[in-house]
């Protein structure tokens, strides 16, 4: 790499305002809110932020006095891992398959990215109307196996909801990665593997899945955050963080303490919490995961 | 024929706008959460208004349901352009009262305007719910309800039970699920709103205390107190029939209501607003009848609880602006517009002459049925049946709603969920009594 030519910016400002517009967008949107949030963590105020106090590591407290909110830890582990294992899995599968599609390609891809294209919410519904007791299409289908569905009342099916439908939604996407990262492995390596006499899942397994890796783990950093941040939608229009609170991920309480019960102090010392979490699972992965990836 | 898509509120607001603004009018806006043939209601009555006077002009706008309304107009004070008037759910009362700069006491309104503020003229535990300790109305009872039991008259002549004489106890609801299931019923009793119906509206029903300093009226210091013995039967007796199969659980909020419309739950509490839906959607012969009680309980039934939502006022504006609010208030508390109000809706008259002039036209014997939630309300309150106010109330909710579906699950006892309800519940009081301290 020493013969790369570099470019060097003569100009003292130049390399500044290109780069100004990219980090205006990330101190606006990112940063300023992240500290806000930090900010709001150590206070407690009204709804109406008449009175504001600070109160220092008070709403931490409470957090840690609460049991149910220590148990959804367990729950958000549970889901994101089930999330981001079920979601990579499924759409690794389809992105292999449609690698090797040779009629209508077009046809397969285009509908494999259109859920990309559902809202959250919209997803959370879907799936409920699917699988709502008594009335769902497949619930009743289960029934007619002797599967009394109840998502309602019981834990295990309210959470096999949330996930069916977080997945459902994040397929297409990780199915784009995927079938981008297989199309840009040489044919030529795996024509040679062929000649050789290694049979599909052979190939698969030694040539195609190591080469994808840079992809599986971006991947996988994606459908972690995804599972942490932007699932609370689904979960409010599918089962509302129940029964009992064993469907409620922690950013599913982020939301609901702050948005529907005006509780800004509370959200925010879990919004912070969660902020902690997501940076030291990206430290790990970057600094253990990562070290297992070819590039 | 092809009719243009021109949404009707879109033409009104091109005849707003086509109008012309001849007269400085001083606009007042109204954010609220009416959907449907309410949203109509609201347009009805904004208009109404409007064409009655030149001074004024009421704007409503739908800002979404309560518990998103409620959030955008906290934002919109916070960035110094709230609306005038903002419409709260019952559950956003203590917030609300708890903002004493965000908002200006409706009394205080009318009373600054001229009008005359009689308590008297209001039918008690409505607008008991909506008055400060020390008689002032903080806000103006636009849509009350109360808790009701509904029932499926041709499911019950099915199984053989008197369409006319629905169970008055919660024993005889037992009675009455069981032959309804033997009759082939799926869904005998369902409850909306389980919280509000099976706890709050069933403390006051009983007499009896769902929260200290009379349910919170008495200030912030309340705590919660439904894990009492006659709390924890009725959550059993429910337990033992989610068991048998009597009871169905439907869900949070009111998604009971759907299998009650479409006649697969042939019993179901809910709130009396669900009136207009079920006679528009069922395809049943139906009943509305008092809510059960337990007939060994002194005081019972006492009255039932209140819903709905109420119109606050915020601060902040200019002095001509709230005389305009408070003439639109004035119109609002007009017998006839009020009595119009409530047959339309099923919401509570809020006047003691809108129900009387009800009464005299025949509507309650036209529309048996509708006069019940009025007669559970119109009683003489108590200090525990006056309604519940309580801080931090979403939540409280929300802990209702997860304690009690650990019961019908079968995973907690009735005892240890009203419990450990009432304590997850007090941490939010206390929080809320530390927040709210000046």
């Amino acid at each position: 790499m020493a013969s790369e030519k570099r470019v060097v910016f003569r100009s003292g400002w130049l390399p500044w305002a290109l780069l100004a517009p990219q980090v205006i967008v990330i101190l606006v949107f990112f940063f300023w809110p992240a500290a806000q949030a930090l900010l709001q963590s150590f206070q407690q105020s009204d709804a109406f932020g008449i009175s504001t106090e600070w109160v220092g590591l008070q709403n931490f407290e409470n957090l840690l006095k609460d049991d149910t909110y220590l148990a959804s830890f367990q729950t958000t582990a549970v889901f994101s891992v089930l999330v981001a294992g079920l979601g990579i899995g499924i759409s690794l599968v389809l992105a292999v398959f449609a690698d090797r599609v040779v009629k209508a390609t077009l046809i397969y891809r285009t509908l494999l990215i259109w859920p990309y294209a559902v809202a959250p919410a919209v997803a959370g519904v879907l799936w409920l109307f699917m699988l709502a007791p008594s009335i769902g299409v497949v619930s009743y289908a289960l029934r007619a196996f002797g599967i009394e569905w109840n998502s309602l009342l019981n834990s295990t099916h309210a959470m096999t909801l949330i996930v069916l439908a977080s997945v459902w939604k994040q397929i297409s996407y990780n199915f784009l990665f995927f079938l981008a990262g297989l199309q840009s492995i040489p044919k030529s390596l795996i024509e040679a593997a062929a000649i050789d006499g290694a049979h599909p899942w052979r190939r698969f397994w030694t040539i195609q899945f190591p080469l994808l890796s840079p992809t599986t783990f971006f991947l996988f950093v994606i459908n972690v955050v995804y599972a942490f941040f932007d699932t609370f939608a689904i979960v409010d229009a599918a089962t509302q963080g129940g029964p009992g609170k064993d469907t409620a991920i922690l950013v599913y309480k982020v939301y609901y303490d702050g948005f529907k019960a005006l509780d800004l102090g509370g959200s925010a010392a879990q919004s912070v919490v969660l902020m902690v979490i997501v940076i030291a699972l990206t430290v790990v992965q970057f600094r253990f995961v990562e070290k297992k990836v070819q590039y | 024929m092809r009719k243009p898509f021109i949404p009707l509120s879109g033409l009104l607001a091109l005849a707003t706008l086509m109008s012309g603004p001849a007269h400085a009018q001083t606009e007042i806006q109204w954010w609220h959460s009416m959907t449907g043939g309410l949203n109509d209601w609201v347009l009805d009555l904004s208009n109404g208004f409007n064409a009655s006077q030149k001074e004024y002009k009421i704007v409503p706008t739908y800002k979404g349901t309560y518990d998103e309304t409620m959030p955008a107009a906290v934002a919109a004070f916070r960035a110094g352009n709230a609306p005038h008037i903002l419409q709260v759910y019952e559950v956003g009362t203590a917030t609300m009262m708890a903002a004493k700069g965000a908002i200006v006491p409706v009394g205080k309104v009318l009373a600054d305007a001229g009008y005359t503020f009689d308590p008297k003229a209001y039918i008690p535990a409505v607008v008991g719910y909506y008055t400060a300790p020390n008689g002032q109305m903080l806000s103006f009872p636009l849509n009350s309800s109360t808790t009701v039991f509904n029932y499926n008259k041709d499911l019950f002549k099915k199984a053989g039970l008197d369409p006319n004489s629905p169970p008055k106890t919660w024993p005889e609801v037992v009675l009455a699920a069981a032959k309804l299931k033997a009759s082939g019923v799926s869904c005998p009793f369902t409850t909306s709103w389980q919280g509000w119906t099976q706890l709050e509206s069933f403390s006051t029903w009983h007499n009896t205390e769902f929260a200290t300093k009379g349910n919170g009226f008495g200030g912030t210091s309340a705590r919660l107190n439904f894990n009492s013995p006659l709390h924890v039967r009725h959550i059993e007796n429910l337990a033992n029939m989610a068991k048998q199969g009597l009871f169905v659980y439907r869900g949070r909020g009111n998604a009971a209501d759907a299998p009650f419309y479409s006649g697969e739950c042939a019993m179901a509490t809910a709130s009396s607003s669900t009136y207009a839906s079920i006679k528009k959607n069922a395809k049943f012969d139906f009943g509305i009848a008092p809510l059960p009680y337990y007939p060994d309980v002194a005081g019972a039934p006492q009255n039932t609880v209140i819903g709905g939502a109420s119109l606050w006022v915020m601060a902040g504006k200019k002095a001509p602006e709230y005389k305009g609010v408070a003439a639109f208030f004035n119109y609002l508390t007009n017998a006839e517009i009020q009595a119009k109000s409530h047959q339309r809706t099923g919401y509570l008259p809020i006047t003691l002459a809108s129900f009387e002039a009800t009464e005299k036209a025949g509507f309650y014997k036209q529309n048996p049925g509708t006069d019940v939630a009025v007669n559970q309300m119109i009683r003489k309150t108590t200090e525990k049946s006056r309604g519940i106010r309580l801080g931090n109330f979403v939540q409280i909710r929300a802990i209702e709603d997860e304690e009690l579906e650990q019961v019908w699950a079968g995973k907690k006892s009735a005892k240890e969920a009203l419990d450990s309800a009432v304590k997850r519940g007090n941490e939010l009081l206390v929080r809320f009594e530390a927040a709210n301290k000046n």
